[in-house]
C-alpha cells in the first residue's frame, strides 16, 4: 500500500452543501476519495480566499451518518418512517412507469415539479419537467416571494435587473480604473449574516465600507449595518413603499434628480389621458396609428408628436417634448380631452408622500427621511442593495417601482459604483429566468398553456416561467381546471421551511397520488414521498454556474457511494420521458449553455472562471447610452417604450396601477385593528442565521452549536410586560396557529415587534417521523393565498402575534 | 528591542458575526462542537437616550494555538484566512500594536 497523495480540486460552491446562492471559489483537499479539508481559493475574484461557516463545515456534511445513500421506496403510510432501500435502476423504473401513467391518464401538466430556493436545481428541474411535458415548475414559496418578483418588477419598468456594483465584473476588482467606490449605499431590508444573497457576496459591502462607503440602513431591527450607519431608518415592517415614495418626494421637491437622465432616458414627456388615466397612444389620435406608439406634446410647435417605439425616435427630428403641462388633445373620434405628462403625474403621485405623512405611516421621523433622501441623492455614485423582505409583501411591484425610480432619477443606473444592469455573463443562460430565455426551455408555447397562474397574472405571462404557488395548492384541492396528481419535490422541504401554513401543505401532500423526493437527508417532507432519491453535494458533481458573473464551472472532487448529482438524476429521467431529448451527456448540455462564451466545459473548467469582455452586453457600464441593452442596438432599455418607465406600460396592460403607491399590508395594526387587539405585537420572521440555510444544516454539529435553538427575539420591555426571561421557552401565537421558541431578550428588536427564526425542525429527534416539524415552525402562523394583485409577494414579514411563557408539562407534540 | 511573540489584531468594528473563524478553527484542528479555538460574542451595547449598538467580538479561546502548523509554513492562521470581513490580522505583536494607533475599535490579543 503506497502512501496516497492529497489532491487539491478547484471548484465552485453552489447548491447542496453550503446551500447558498454562492459562487465562491474553493480548494477541496481530497485524499482517497475523501474530503479532508476545504478552503477558500485566494485566487478567486469572488471571495478572494474567504469562506463562510457552512462551506467550512463540509467535511461534517459529506460523511454525515444520516446522509441518504440509497434510493428508498415507501412501504408504510404517508408520513410514517417505513421505507426500504432499492437500487437506482428500480427507482428509475418505478418513477418512469408511475409518471408515464399520470401523463397518459391526466396529461403532463398534472405533475408539479417543485424546488426550494433555486440555486443549481433550477435548470435541471426545468429540464426534467419540460422533457416530461409539464410547464408546472414551482418555487414552493407563497407568492413566489423570493427574487423573481423583484426581477419581474424591474423587467417591467427598466427592462433588465440590476444589482449594486462592487466591481464584480472587472478584473482586479476594486482596483480597476473604471470602478468608483460608492459614496453612499442604502441597505434596504438586508442583514449581513447570511452572507450571500441574490447571487452576490454580502461581505463585498464590508469591503466597500472600509473604502469609505457610508451606509443608510432601512431595517426595523438593530442589525450590523444599522449600528454602523450614517442614517438608520427604523421602519415599521411592510411600509417600505411609503418610505421610497417619501424619498422621491424630497428628491423631486428639492430638485435633486438628474435632469439629463430624466429627459433622455425616461418616459417623462409621454402624455396620459386625464379622462381614463391611461396613456395616450398613437392609435387614439392618428388613423391607423399604432397602439405601441406614444404621444408627447411639442411646446414650440404647439402640436403633438409621436414616439415611434419600433424606430426609437420621434416622428420629427427637431422635437422638443414638454415635460410638464396640461394639453387639450383632439382624439380620432373628434372629442377633445385634457392630457398631462407622465412626469407631472409622477410628481403629483409623490407629492402625497410628504415626510410628515410618511412618518405617520412608517414611524421613521420626518427629518430623518429628509436627511437620508438628501444624502443618497447628492452622493455620487450611490447604490442600493435590497434584501428578500422586499419580495415579502403583497404590493411588491409598486415598491420595487418606487425604489427603481430612486436609482434612475438620481443618475445611478449602470454607472460605476451605482446599480448596474446584470445579465448572465456572456449571456450564457441555462434556463428560462425572468427576462431571459435559456438553453433549457419549453418545446413550444402550446406546452405552456396549462401553466397554473399564467393566465391570471400578468408577470407570469411575460417574465416568470414558474407556476403560481398559492394557485397550485388551491388546485390540488379544487382539481379545477384539471387535477394535480403528482409531485416531483427536489431539495424542497415545504413542511419545515418553504411552505407557509404547513398543515395545509401536509394535507396537499396526503392527497397526491405519487410523490418523488430528491434530497441529501431525510426530511419531514420526504416522509410523504413514494420514492426518495439520494442526491449529491456540489463537491460530488460537475456543473456550470451562469448567474451574473463570473461564468464558472463546478468540478467534481469526489464521489459518495449511493448518491447522485441532481443534474445526473434529472438527465437520466429526461431521456426516459422524452424520445427526442436533445443531449447525449450532461457535458453536451453544459457545452451548449456555455457556447456564447466561446468556451466549452473542459476549457472553462481549466480556466476556472471567466468575466465578459469590454463592450459586451453583459458587462457594465453605461449600456443604455451605448445601445448595448437592446437587440436593435439603439440606446435605451428593453421596456415596451424603450425608456425607463415612470409609468409602467405593462402594468396598464395588466389592468394594474401603473405608478408606484403604498397600500397597507393585510395584517397590520392599521389594517386589522380588530386582530391587533388580541395580537398586539408585529411578527417578523426569517431573520437569517449564519449557521443555516433556511431549513438545512440543523444536523451539522459545528453549525448547530452556533445557533442551537429556535429563537424569538423580544425587546426587554416587552419581555418584562409578558413576564418572560431570557432563555425561557415561549409560545408565539396568532389566529392561524402557534409555535414554541426560546426567548432571546434583546434590544435588537423594537418593543412593538418580535422576530422569530424560520426553518426549524429537529433532525436529531427521531422519535417522531416528522421530526417535530410543526412544533417550532413559525410558518404555522402565516397564511397562504395573500399574494398581491399580480400574483407576487406574501405578507410574511409583517404579521401580528402575541407571546406567552410556555406552561411546563405541555408536551411538545400537543402544541 | 524586537519581540518575536505573535498575536491577533481584531478589528471588531467590522466583525459581522458570521462565525467563519469558529468553524474554520474546528475544521483545522478537528475540534468537536462546541469546542473551538475562537468564539464570536454578540454584545448589544447600551447607549444613552435608550439607544443601543450591536457589536460582534471574535474571542480566541484557551484552545487557540495560533495555528502553529500553518504559520510555520508561512500561512495565516485559518481564522485569519477565512474571515469574511477581513477583520483579523496575524503578526508580530509590536507590529500589530502600531496598527492600533491608526484605527479605532480594535483589540490586540496575545496567546497563552
Amino acid at each position: 500500500m503506497g502512501k496516497s497523495k492529497t489532491n487539491i480540486v478547484k471548484t465552485t460552491t453552489w447548491s447542496a452543501g453550503p446551500g447558498c446562492h454562492g459562487g465562491c471559489g474553493v480548494l477541496a483537499h481530497i485524499k482517497d476519495n475523501k474530503l479532508i479539508k476545504i478552503e477558500g481559493d485566494p485566487d478567486h475574484p469572488w471571495n478572494q480566499g474567504r469562506l463562510c461557516a457552512r462551506a467550512l463545515a463540509m467535511t461534517q456534511y459529506i460523511d454525515h451518518h444520516d446522509r441518504l445513500k440509497s434510493p428508498l421506496k415507501r412501504v408504510g403510510k404517508r408520513g410514517e418512517d417505513q421505507f426500504e432501500e432499492i437500487s437506482w435502476d428500480e427507482a428509475f423504473d418505478i418513477i418512469e412507469e408511475k409518471m408515464k401513467t399520470i401523463r397518459d391518464d391526466f396529461g403532463p401538466e398534472s405533475m408539479i415539479f417543485s424546488m426550494g430556493t433555486g440555486r443549481d436545481i433550477g435548470p435541471w428541474i426545468c429540464m426534467l419537467a419540460y422533457a416530461y411535458g409539464s410547464p408546472n415548475v414551482m418555487f414552493a414559496l407563497s407568492g413566489n416571494a423570493c427574487y423573481s418578483p423583484r426581477i419581474a418588477a424591474l423587467d417591467t419598468v427598466q427592462g433588465d435587473y440590476c444589482v449594486f456594483d462592487a466591481a464584480q465584473w472587472l478584473p482586479g476588482r476594486y482596483d480597476h480604473p473604471e470602478y468608483k467606490v460608492p459614496e453612499c449605499m442604502i441597505i434596504w431590508g438586508y442583514n449581513i449574516a447570511a452572507t450571500c444573497p441574490d447571487n452576490l457576496f454580502g461581505h463585498w459591502i464590508i469591503d466597500l465600507m472600509k473604502k469609505g462607503t457610508k451606509i443608510i440602513t432601512i431595517d426595523p431591527r438593530l442589525s450590523f449595518f444599522a449600528s454602523r450607519s450614517k442614517h438608520w431608518l427604523q421602519i415599521r415592517p411592510g411600509t417600505d413603499a411609503a418610505l421610497a415614495l417619501g424619498f422621491l418626494h424630497v428628491i423631486i421637491k428639492e430638485e435633486l434628480y438628474d435632469q439629463n437622465f430624466l429627459e433622455t432616458f425616461t418616459d417623462a414627456p409621454r402624455l396620459v389621458r386625464n379622462d381614463t388615466g391611461k396613456l395616450l397612444r398613437e392609435s387614439d389620435v392618428v388613423k391607423e396609428g399604432s397602439r405601441e406608439n406614444f404621444v408627447v406634446f411639442d411646446n414650440p410647435k404647439k402640436a403633438i408628436i409621436i414616439w415611434n417605439t419600433q424606430k426609437q425616435e420621434y416622428s420629427i427630428s427637431d422635437s422638443n417634448p414638454a415635460f410638464t403641462g396640461t394639453f387639450e388633445i383632439q382624439l380620432l373620434n373628434g372629442n377633445t380631452i385634457a392630457c398631462t405628462t407622465v412626469w407631472d403625474k409622477f410628481k403629483k403621485n409623490c407629492a402625497f408622500y410628504t415626510p410628515q405623512k410618511v412618518e405617520e405611516i412608517t414611524l421613521v421621523l420626518a427629518p430623518d427621511i429628509e436627511k437620508a433622501a438628501r444624502f443618497y441623492a447628492k452622493a455620487k455614485p450611490a447604490s442600493i442593495h435590497w434584501g428578500v423582505p422586499i419580495d415579502m409583501t403583497p404590493e411588491i411591484t409598486p415598491l420595487c417601482h418606487a425604489i427603481a425610480a430612486l436609482w434612475a432619477l438620481t443618475g445611478n443606473l449602470d454607472v460605476p459604483g451605482g446599480n448596474v444592469f446584470t445579465r448572465s455573463a456572456f449571456n450564457a443562460v441555462a434556463y428560462a429566468l425572468p427576462g431571459a430565455e435559456g438553453v433549457i426551455k419549453l418545446k413550444d408555447q402550446a406546452q405552456d398553456k396549462t401553466r397554473i397562474g399564467k393566465d391570471e397574472y400578468g408577470p407570469f405571462n411575460k417574465f416568470i416561467w414558474r407556476c403560481q404557488t398559492d394557485k397550485v395548492i388551491e388546485q390540488i384541492f379544487s382539481e379545477k381546471p384539471y387535477p394535480v396528481k403528482g409531485l416531483w419535490m427536489q431539495t424542497c422541504n415545504p413542511l419545515s421551511g418553504i411552505g407557509l401554513d404547513p398543515k395545509l401543505w401536509q394535507k396537499a401532500l396526503e392527497k397526491l397520488d405519487f410523490i418523488v423526493g430528491v434530497d441529501l437527508f431525510m426530511t419531514p417532507s420526504l416522509r410523504y414521498a413514494d420514492i426518495i432519491l439520494s442526491a449529491a453535494t456540489f463537491l460530488e458533481k460537475d456543473g456550470v454556474r451562469s448567474w451574473w458573473v463570473p461564468l464558472q464551472t463546478i468540478n467534481k472532487a469526489l464521489t459518495v457511494d449511493g448518491c447522485r448529482p441532481d443534474v445526473e438524476i434529472n438527465f437520466e429521467l429526461s431521456k426516459r420521458f422524452d424520445p427526442d431529448f436533445k443531449w447525449e451527456t450532461i457535458h453536451d448540455l453544459f457545452d451548449e449553455i456555455l457556447e456564447p462564451s466561446g468556451m466549452n466545459f473542459e476549457k472553462l473548467s481549466k480556466k476556472g472562471w471567466a468575466l465578459p469582455p469590454e463592450n459586451h452586453a453583459s458587462r457594465p457600464y453605461f449600456r443604455h447610452e451605448k445601445g448595448l441593452l437592446r437587440s436593435d442596438g439603439k440606446p435605451g432599455f428593453t421596456t415596451p417604450s424603450g425608456k425607463f418607465e415612470l409609468y409602467a406600460t405593462l402594468r396598464e396592460d395588466w389592468g394594474l396601477e401603473a405608478m408606484p403607491y403604498f397600500k397597507e399590508p393585510p395584517f397590520t395594526p392599521i389594517s386589522r385593528p380588530d386582530l391587533f387587539k388580541d395580537y398586539p405585537l408585529i411578527l417578523g420572521t426569517g431573520r437569517r442565521s449564519p449557521a443555516f440555510f433556511h431549513s438545512e444544516h440543523r444536523n451539522i454539529p459545528w453549525l448547530r452549536t452556533l445557533d442551537p435553538d429556535p429563537v424569538v427575539e423580544i425587546h426587554p420591555e416587552t419581555a418584562r410586560k409578558n413576564k418572560i426571561s431570557n432563555g425561557e421557552w415561549v409560545i408565539v401565537e396568532n389566529w392561524m396557529g402557534k409555535a414554541r421558541f426560546k426567548a432571546k431578550v434583546t434590544k435588537i428588536v423594537p418593543p412593538w415587534m418580535v422576530m422569530a427564526a424560520h426553518g426549524w425542525w429537529f433532525p436529531e429527534e427521531k422519535d417522531d417521523p416528522l421530526f417535530h416539524t410543526f412544533e417550532s415552525n413559525i410558518n404555522m402562523l402565516i397564511p397562504m393565498n395573500e399574494q398581491g394583485k399580480d400574483g407576487l409577494g406574501t405578507p410574511m414579514k409583517h404579521l401580528l402575534c402575541r407571546i406567552k411563557k410556555e406552561v411546563l408539562g405541555v408536551k411538545n407534540n400537543e402544541i | 528591542m524586537k519581540s518575536n511573540k505573535n498575536g491577533l489584531l481584531i478589528d471588531y468594528e467590522y466583525c459581522t458575526g458570521c462565525f467563519a473563524c469558529t468553524v474554520a478553527c474546528c475544521q483545522e484542528h478537528g475540534w468537536e462542537a462546541p469546542l473551538s479555538g475562537i468564539k464570536v460574542m454578540e454584545i448589544v451595547q447600551d447607549l444613552p437616550k435608550d439607544k443601543a449598538y450591536l457589536t460582534f467580538l471574535p474571542f480566541p479561546t484557551e484552545l487557540c494555538v495560533l495555528c502553529a502548523k500553518r504559520t510555520i509554513k508561512g500561512l495565516d492562521p485559518t481564522c485569519v484566512k477565512h474571515c469574511m470581513a477581513n477583520c483579523l490580522s496575524y503578526g508580530n505583536l509590536r507590529e500589530l500594536a502600531k496598527e492600533l494607533e491608526k484605527k479605532p475599535r480594535m483589540v490586540l490579543w496575545s496567546p497563552r
